[in-house]
């Protein structure tokens, strides 16, 4: 229970939301119990990764204190997030706590200039006291990034491209000079020359100025590289985590294994094999409503009792997976004869 | 024959706040065709104009966007478009949809977020064909969507109920809907996993072989391209570095940037720093005269920093733009 020594501590948070318009209205339990820990003297780069609706964007929303949990909690260095609040208070919370968002166009304003909202954030957070001193704020921030004030002066955000508006909205988090980077997606629209300078820039962050990061991605090459552990989520559940090469090197649980195998190898002398026919998950709500383990419908290595009940955590080595195969299940069920 | 033909096409953003204009050179002297039957990659890092060649070659130049020169033309088997000098009433009635469907880039918004996935469809099913029988629309809409492979009750589901993925995917039902005869996707699948991502691509593969088509797949991720195209441009600062079938770009890259972007590509199982270009992205406000590429070519010479290297034919269907291969050095 102790948080000492706890940059942050998420406690078996869950959230959930109702979600009208279907027959009679669901319950989608967008996160479900998830628990993990940063260290406060040891900055680390750690990753969320897993499917497109997994829940990632959820749990990141908890950590910002944008969305409170369902149950469970979540603590930045010590203190309940839910007993925030003040403004004030906030302020001096989400300083510490800088997101970047996954989407950037929507990140900014699309009527006002890139530039106007950036000389703002350094002066609301007292980064600058008037706005010369905030060009210079800025102006590093963004050069962080590979970017310049001259270079997005007077635009507007539909003026900007994809990769560089990205670039922005990491150049934003940094102005407070934060002590976590919660970075939703931030390399998915540039390429990859772009992309390594972005992780290098947090592992930077991280080995320089104590900044830890919870990077998510769908990118586990940029994941394998600079991260320290990593979490793959699915459905709400994360279904495996533990140090980033263990997992990735020899993924223990089977969605991380099609995940893995997934990857597209960057030459073509891999195209038959990786077009070998994927089934795919249709609606979300119909995945996220199955009882027992979320992959079941897809695993090719489903047991009945997978469709029974929720998989335990099991420890393979340094990893936590979420699976029956390692549970003692496996050789039972494989004879069918597992209640 | 070929589909579609673009000659020497500049297409600046023109914009004027304040008293201060600027001038973007997005798209500037860009030639090449696509052939029917194929799947043609176009790709460069961030910002180097591939939305904005893709936007002008399916006639969606609007301001501050602008042509200066060049030409596009389609051919549809005989039925000629010249896309720069089309009416606005032409292009609506008989090219947007039914020869060509573009799935823009962050564009899970073709599909209205208020409205069901079938409404959309109807919508614009609608504007090409007056539906009259709305049951046999009703059919044809379910074999459509199936024989893409995708559950028919997407059809009832909002926007907001389906994954990212199966979103994706129905706006590619909604693009073939017409069977057109050009395909164009910016960035189909980066927001999405790589599971996910590996469904959108080979559904885009299956539809490309069993309906003949050509699809231009516009994304950054190299890697995509390695296991879809079947040929690949690759851009730098508004302009074609090389050209060339796939495993020749992988295999034997000529152009210095083409063989940057091959060799910094990161794999699982590496930790070792990999290295990136020296020099910012260029700034197409501004960009560095001659090559582009100058100032961060390992290889410049003098000539690269004052002429413009043509885009040369090295070999049959490869097309490099360096001064080292116009010299023979390469
Ligand atoms: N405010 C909300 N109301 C109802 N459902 C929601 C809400 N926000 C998210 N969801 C649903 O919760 C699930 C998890 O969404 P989330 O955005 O956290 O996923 P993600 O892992 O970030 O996905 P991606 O990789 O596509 O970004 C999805 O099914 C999503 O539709
Ligand atoms: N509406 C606009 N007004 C002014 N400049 C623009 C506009 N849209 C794009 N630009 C500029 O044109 C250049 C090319 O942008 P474009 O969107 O074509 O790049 P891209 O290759 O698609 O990049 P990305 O991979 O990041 O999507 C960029 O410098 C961008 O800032
Ligand atoms: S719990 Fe069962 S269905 Fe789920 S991943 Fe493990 S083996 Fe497959
Ligand atoms: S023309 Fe010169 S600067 Fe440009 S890529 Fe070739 S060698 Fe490098
Ligand atoms: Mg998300
Ligand atoms: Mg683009």
């Amino acid at each position: 229970m102790s948080t000492n020594g706890k940059l942050l501590d998420v406690q078996h948070v869950t959230v959930e939301f109702h979600i009208g318009g279907l027959v009679g209205g669901t319950l989608l339990t967008a996160v479900n119990d998830a628990s993990f820990s940063l260290e406060s003297d040891k900055p680390e780069i750690f990753t969320l990764a897993g499917e497109s609706g997994s829940g990632k964007t959820t749990l990141s929303r908890l950590l910002l204190r944008d969305l409170e949990p369902t149950k469970g909690k979540v603590l930045f260095e010590g203190r309940d997030l839910s007993t925030i609040r003040k403004r004030s208070e906030f302020t001096e919370f989400i300083k510490k706590v800088q997101p970047v968002f996954q989407n950037p166009f929507e990140t900014f304003n699309p009527l006002r200039r890139v530039e106007a909202y950036l000389l703002d954030t350094a002066i609301n957070f007292g980064m600058a006291s008037n706005r010369r001193d905030a060009a210079e704020v800025v102006d590093n921030a963004l050069r962080n990034v590979g970017l310049s004030l001259d270079e997005v002066r007077q635009r507007y955000p539909h003026e900007l491209s994809g990769g560089q508006i990205q670039r922005v909205s990491v150049a934003r988090a940094l102005i407070s000079k934060p002590r976590l980077i919660l970075a939703d997606e931030p390399v998915s629209m540039v390429d990859a020359s772009l992309r390594m300078e972005i992780v290098n820039l947090f592992q930077k962050l991280r080995d320089e100025q104590q900044v830890s990061v919870i990077y998510i991605t769908h990118d586990l090459a940029t994941a394998y590289y600079i991260s320290d552990r990593i979490a793959i989520m699915l459905r709400g559940y994360i279904v495996e985590s533990g140090p980033v090469e263990d997992v990735l090197d020899r993924p223990a649980h089977p969605y991380t294994q099609l995940l893995k195998e997934s990857v597209p190898e960057p030459t073509p002398k891999q195209r038959e094999s990786w077009a070998k026919h994927i089934a795919l998950g249709a609606t979300e709500v119909k995945e996220y409503g199955r009882i027992g383990c979320k992959f079941a419908g897809r695993c090719p290595q489903v047991m009945d009792i997978c469709r029974k009940a929720d998989p335990p955590d099991v420890q393979v080595g340094r990893q936590t997976v979420k699976c029956y195969l390692y549970s003692g299940h496996g050789e039972n069920a494989a004879a069918g004869s597992q209640s | 024959m070929t589909l579609l033909s673009v000659k020497n096409l500049r297409a600046y953003y023109r914009t004027e706040v304040y008293g201060i204009s600027r001038t973007v050179q997005a798209v500037d002297g860009v030639s090449f065709d696509l052939l029917p039957n194929e799947i043609y990659g176009v790709a460069g890092e961030s910002s180097c104009g591939k939305t904005t060649l893709i936007k002008v070659i399916s006639g969606n130049t609007k301001p501050p966007l602008k042509v200066l020169e060049g030409s596009v033309n389609y051919n549809f088997n005989d039925y000629k478009v010249d896309m720069l000098h089309i009416s606005q009433d032409e292009l609506r009635q008989n090219v947007r949809w039914k020869e060509i469907s573009y799935v823009m880039q962050g564009s899970m918004s073709v599909l209205n977020p208020v409205r069901k996935v079938i409404e959309t469809f109807r919508d614009i099913v609608d504007t090409h064909e007056r539906i009259t029988d709305k049951k046999k629309f009703l059919e044809q809409t379910r074999a459509h969507v199936n024989r893409l492979g995708l559950p028919t009750d997407v059809l009832n589901a909002y926007p907001h109920q389906l994954s990212g993925g199966m979103r994706q995917r129905v706006a590619i039902a909604l693009a073939t809907v017409f069977q057109p005869a050009l395909i164009i996707a910016d960035e189909p699948t980066t927001a999405l996993d790589v599971v996910v991502q590996r469904g959108v691509l080979q559904m885009i593969r299956e539809i490309q072989t069993t309906s003949g088509n050509t699809v231009l797949l516009v994304t950054h991720d190299m890697a995509v391209h390695a296991n879809v195209a079947d040929r690949v441009m690759i851009m730098y600062a508004g302009r074609i570095a090389e050209e060339a079938p796939t495993e020749t770009i992988f295999d034997a890259p000529l152009h210095p940037y083409t063989q940057h972007l091959i060799h910094s590509l990161p794999m699982i199982g590496e930790k070792s720093t990999k290295a990136s270009l020296k020099g910012a992205p260029p700034n197409l406000a501004d960009p560095p005269g001659g090559c582009r590429f100058h100032p961060r070519c390992p290889y410049v010479m003098d000539v690269c920093r004052t002429k413009v290297p043509d885009l040369i034919s090295v070999k049959e269907r490869h097309r490099v733009a360096c001064h080292l291969v116009e010299e023979g050095a390469l």
